[in-house]
């Protein structure tokens, strides 16, 4: 005998009421940590602003396929990333956009330090050591920009950085090594 | 045969973990700290700002609405300039059609007078010739007329 479930309208109702809450609860927590992400792979602030309101976008629509295997801020970071890669992709197909980049450089995205109570010689030399790694992950290949900011920006673990780009934990590992030989090669010519 | 990656300065046998190499530099990691914090203080700033949606909107329309109206003036440009083009060609080959019919009429009107000429020429000489000559019919008639005389 066919087991037949049929819900009513009222529970379909609070059904939806109750995912369109907890989505909001995700936006909220999940948010700025997108954003942030976003904007230190693009240096754009409007870029990082558009493509984190069309990861959500994209999350509100996919939020019934996600089954929670992996955390919400897993998925939610991988669905950044792949937007960020589609932009990237269509950038290059749409050459002439190239001229109106506004990502900012390196010594203004290098200017943002911590309001603390340093003097200023630390602040100066902590700038310094900034623009370095912003020179070094400049230089380095996507992949390895994207594993390295997910690691020493957003502080994720390398078995949550394999599980949102898709990669294996030893490839990761692999790819920050070598990051972490670029800054650190950096610091050193410069130190 | 095996492929061996070519050996570069600065590779060491074992890939270091990560978190050997943070561990055993701290100019690295201090570097690392200073970069993440960084990181944070600008997007906190950039996702806290206030949002001039009204300025950044108007701007951009109007920056929307001067590329708008060059590409609509380059378009009208264009266009009025071929339609310009086009419109002198029709005129230049309706002037040299008709050039070209008022020489063909021309050309008709005087075949058609030399024609006419060349007719009245043939009727004069003809007309000529036969007042000249005298009507065989009428000749026996003169020539009685002539032995009546001589009688």
């Amino acid at each position: 005998m066919a087991a037949c479930t049929i819900l009513d309208p009222m529970t379909m109702a609070t059904a939806d009421e109750h995912a369109a809450q907890e989505f909001s609860s995700v936006v909220a927590s999940h948010r700025p940590q997108i954003f942030r992400f976003l904007l230190a792979s693009t240096r754009d602030v409007d870029l990082a602003e558009t493509l984190t309101q069309e990861c959500f976008l994209k999350a509100h629509r996919n939020w019934s396929s996600f089954r929670g295997d992996s955390s919400a801020m897993t998925w939610l970071m991988r669905i950044a990333i792949n937007l960020q890669k589609d932009h990237w992709r269509n950038r290059r197909m749409q050459f002439w956009r190239q001229t109106r980049t506004n990502s900012v450089d390196l010594d203004e995205a290098s200017d943002w330090l911590p309001s603390g109570e340093s003097s200023q010689e630390t602040r100066l030399l902590a700038r310094e050591r900034v623009s370095q790694v912003w020179s070094a992950v400049e230089g380095l290949s996507e992949r390895q920009r994207t594993v390295f900011l997910l690691r020493y920006v957003e502080e994720l673990e390398l078995s949550e950085i394999a599980h949102t780009t898709g990669l294996s934990e030893g490839t990761v590992k692999a790819h920050l090594s070598r990051a972490l030989a670029r800054v650190r090669a950096e610091l050193g010519g410069k130190r | 045969m095996t492929w061996k990656p070519k050996w570069k300065p600065g590779w060491t046998s074992r890939a270091e973990e990560p978190a050997e190499i943070e561990a055993s530099d701290p100019a690295l990691k201090q570097a690392l700290g200073d970069f993440k914090a960084s990181m944070r203080a600008w997007s906190g700033a950039a996702y806290n700002r206030p949002r001039a949606v009204q300025s950044i909107v108007v701007h951009r329309s109007w920056q929307l609405a001067a590329g708008w109206s060059l590409a609509a003036v380059l378009l009208a440009g264009t266009m009025s300039g071929g339609l310009y083009e086009h419109h002198q060609r029709v005129v230049a080959s309706r002037i040299a059609a008709a050039h070209k019919a008022e020489q063909e009429r021309q050309a008709a009107a005087q075949r058609a007078l030399d024609k006419a000429q060349q007719e009245d020429d043939v009727l004069a000489s003809v007309d000529a010739d036969v007042s000249r000559e005298v009507p065989s019919a009428m000749e026996p008639l003169a020539q009685l007329t002539d032995e009546g005389d001589s009688k």
